[in-house]
Order: structure tokens, then C-alpha cells, then sequence
């Protein structure tokens, strides 16, 4: 049999979905019989992969390099999984919506700061207007919301996908 | 003596008094219609939208907590279309402000959210809006975060028919009505509060709360309410 091939990706979040995959504790051994994990925070992989059947994405698009990523994944993935509140609502990162880019990044960088004033440029995204959910740019297949979503509601969300259903999480998430 | 009459109620046939409102009539006899503006012991306001049911012979959905049922009436309180347009109108509240749930006071205890819950919702279909809302802490005990109120206007109704203040309006239009006290002034200078909470308890969201209450801890005893209201009619 050959394994699925699975990702996960960290965009604007505070890793605490991935902390939720890792809290499913000896069941990842299990997840790791069936699947192999090509790409994402928790392995070396450089680059993201082609052919990929489930991706679980992690986090708000907030900035230009978010845009490219998630864009780049929906080409090379089956089944894009939107994990976490984040994803599903752009949650904690979407409070800076209400101000703009520039008044923020004057309030951490000029007014917030002692010496070398000013925003950087260089090696760091620009940021998006807005931090949005992962649904207003690219298609979503499956939507986890939760901050965190449940270790069990994660491992049900990968079992079922890796039996070939797309999971029923009425009952095992809360929406907000 | 208010008369009796004979409504239809998903084919089911119910015995109404006139000037019962089909939501009244429908929760009587057991059927579920999703609400987050009405409450029993408040009068009606229609604003949350959820409560949308089909009257046969009218071709657009009424909100069953401010339609009165009238002899031979025929409704269904749940289909494809109603179902529809329920899930439009909650994605909608939660689009209009800044939610963010996972770190609101009112987290898991919340009207909102549980209706959610209730209809399936799990993601959002409509961009957010992301307006930027005041929140006033100028009250000693109480907050008003604008940015989690859905206007269903329980606060105004329970602080004008309740408590006898009428502290609560809403002011502006549309996509701008926001909740004022006092005619627009801080709710800590408010000459007509009597501090009672009411608003707080009655209130869905997290909108209206207790000071000093972190993620999660803000639970609401709206049932005091009903049973104040409850207990002035009898003593009427």
C-alpha cells in the first residue's frame, strides 16, 4: 500500500494547532504508518513538494510571502485543510485590521522603539492590508476551526481523510 | 377574552390565542426556531433575522417573533430555503464586527457562538468587515465592547420594560447603528443608569459584561429576567 502524502504548513498563527497535532500523543505512530509527512514546520523539507494529498494549514494570510505560499500549496495539494481559528476566521491576527499597516508598524517601530527607528524592509514580507481567513483566497476543502482544535478532533480530522471520507466535525469543533 | 384560534404549524394543527406570535405558538407546541433577539418576558424587536419561517401565500420569509398568527395560517418553521437563509444571516453577524471568539470574555458561553454550533456553521463564506469599534470602560462595573454587540436591542428592550431607565438606544443607520447610552455619552456618566445589570445578563454576546472577567469567564443568568418579568404579571 502506499502511504498518503501529507504537509502541514504555519502561516500567520501562534503554532498552537501544531502543538495540538504533536498533543495527539502515540496516535501520531499510527498516523505515521499511513502517511508520510512531506513538508511542514516539524520536518526538514526545503521546498514544497508537488502531489500532495492532504495539507493542514495553520494560521491568517497576512502578509505578501502568506499570499504566495498558501497559493503555491492549493496548486500541489488534493485536500486543503483549514486548521484552526486562524485559518477559519483570521481570529487573534485580525486585530490589526481595524488600523492601517503603517499606523501599526509607526507604533512598534517608531514610537515603540529606542534606537533604529523605523519599520524594516529588508528580508521581511510585506504585510497585507488585512490578515484574512485562508477561504478568501483559495479554495478550502476541509474547515477545523478551534483555537486549538482538540488533539482528538485533529487525529479524527487525518483518519478520516487518510480512509478516503471527507470528516464530519459537527460535533467535535466549535465554531469561534 | 381572547379568542381562540387554529394555526398550522409544519402541518401540525395547533390551538393559538390571537395576538400570539407564530414563535410563541411554534416554541408551545415544540418546534425549535432559532432566535438571538427575542426573549421571553422582553417584547419583539426582529432584528437578528434568525427567526425567519415560510407563511403559506406570502412569498418572502417573515420573522416568526414579531408575525402574529391568524386563523388558517400555515407555517413551516424549517427547509432548504429557510435553513439557507438562517445560515446567511448568522455569517453575516459574525462578519459585521470583530468577534474573535477565542479571546472574548463571553468564549463558550455565548449565544452566538452556540447558534453556530446549532446550524453547522464552520467557516464564513462573506469577507469580514473589520470596522474599528470603541469599547467604553468608563462604567465602574460593566463594559460595552461594540465590537462583539449584533444589535439585537435585548439590552434596550429589558433596561426600558424591565427596569424602567430606557439608558440603551441605538443611534446612526445600517452598517453604522451602534449602541449609545444617554443620548451618546459614556455609560459611566450616565445620569439615568441605575447600575442594575440587566443589560449584561440579557445580552448574547459579549457586548455587555461584568469588569475583571478574563477569556472565557463571563456566563450570563438571563432566566432572572424572564422571571422578574414572569412575576410582574402575576402580581398585575
Amino acid at each position: 500500500m502506499t502511504k498518503a502524502r501529507l504537509a502541514t504548513m504555519w502561516l500567520d498563527g501562534c503554532s498552537g494547532c501544531h502543538m495540538s497535532l504533536l498533543d495527539v500523543d502515540e496516535a501520531i505512530i499510527t498516523i505515521a504508518q499511513r502517511a508520510d509527512l512531506v513538508y511542514g514546520p516539524l520536518v526538514d523539507a526545503q521546498e514544497f513538494p508537488d502531489d500532495v494529498d492532504v495539507t493542514i494549514v495553520e494560521g491568517a494570510v497576512s502578509s505578501q510571502d502568506d499570499l504566495e505560499k498558501i497559493q503555491h500549496v492549493r496548486e500541489r495539494t488534493r485536500i486543503l485543510v483549514a486548521l484552526g481559528d486562524c485559518a477559519v476566521t483570521s481570529n487573534v491576527p485580525s486585530m490589526r485590521n481595524p488600523f492601517t499597516v503603517k499606523s501599526i508598524l509607526d507604533r512598534v517601530y517608531v514610537e515603540g522603539a529606542d534606537v533604529q527607528k523605523g519599520a524594516p524592509t529588508d528580508g521581511v514580507p510585506t504585510l497585507l492590508r488585512h490578515a484574512i481567513p485562508l477561504q478568501d483566497v483559495v479554495k478550502i476543502d476541509v474547515y477545523v476551526p478551534g483555537c486549538p482544535p482538540s488533539a482528538q478532533a485533529i487525529l479524527f480530522v487525518l483518519n478520516e481523510l487518510l480512509d478516503g471520507r471527507i470528516p464530519d466535525l459537527k460535533s467535535k469543533v466549535r465554531f469561534g | 377574552m381572547s379568542q381562540q384560534i387554529s394555526v398550522r404549524i409544519d402541518g401540525q394543527l395547533c390551538t393559538a390565542t390571537e395576538g400570539q406570535t407564530i414563535f410563541q405558538v411554534a416554541q408551545a407546541n415544540g418546534r425549535y426556531i432559532p432566535s438571538l433577539c427575542h426573549m421571553e418576558g422582553l417584547s419583539s424587536a426582529g432584528s437578528c433575522r434568525l427567526c425567519l419561517v415560510e407563511v403559506q401565500g406570502i412569498g418572502r420569509l417573515l420573522p416568526a417573533c414579531t408575525t402574529p398568527v391568524r386563523s388558517g395560517m400555515s407555517v413551516t418553521t424549517n427547509s432548504e430555503d429557510i435553513a439557507h437563509n438562517r445560515l446567511m444571516a448568522l455569517e453575516l453577524l459574525f462578519s459585521e464586527r470583530n468577534h474573535i471568539c477565542a479571546v472574548c470574555v463571553s468564549n463558550g458561553h455565548c449565544e452566538l457562538q452556540d447558534l453556530a454550533q446549532t446550524l453547522g456553521l464552520n467557516h464564513v463564506r462573506f469577507p469580514y468587515n473589520y470596522p474599528r469599534l470603541p469599547v467604553d470602560v468608563s462604567h465602574p462595573r460593566f463594559v460595552l465592547d461594540h465590537n462583539r454587540c449584533i444589535l439585537c436591542t435585548r439590552c434596550v428592550r429589558v433596561c426600558d420594560e424591565i427596569e424602567g431607565a430606557h439608558v440603551w438606544d441605538v443611534a446612526g443607520r445600517g452598517i453604522n447603528s451602534r449602541l449609545v447610552s444617554d443620548l451618546d455619552r459614556p455609560w459611566g456618566e450616565s445620569q439615568s443608569c441605575t447600575s442594575c445589570g440587566k443589560c449584561v445578563q440579557v445580552c448574547p454576546t459579549g457586548a455587555l459584561v461584568e469588569k475583571g472577567r478574563a477569556v472565557e469567564e463571563m456566563t450570563k443568568r438571563n432566566a432572572v429576567v424572564t422571571q422578574l418579568a414572569a412575576k410582574r404579571e402575576t402580581h398585575l
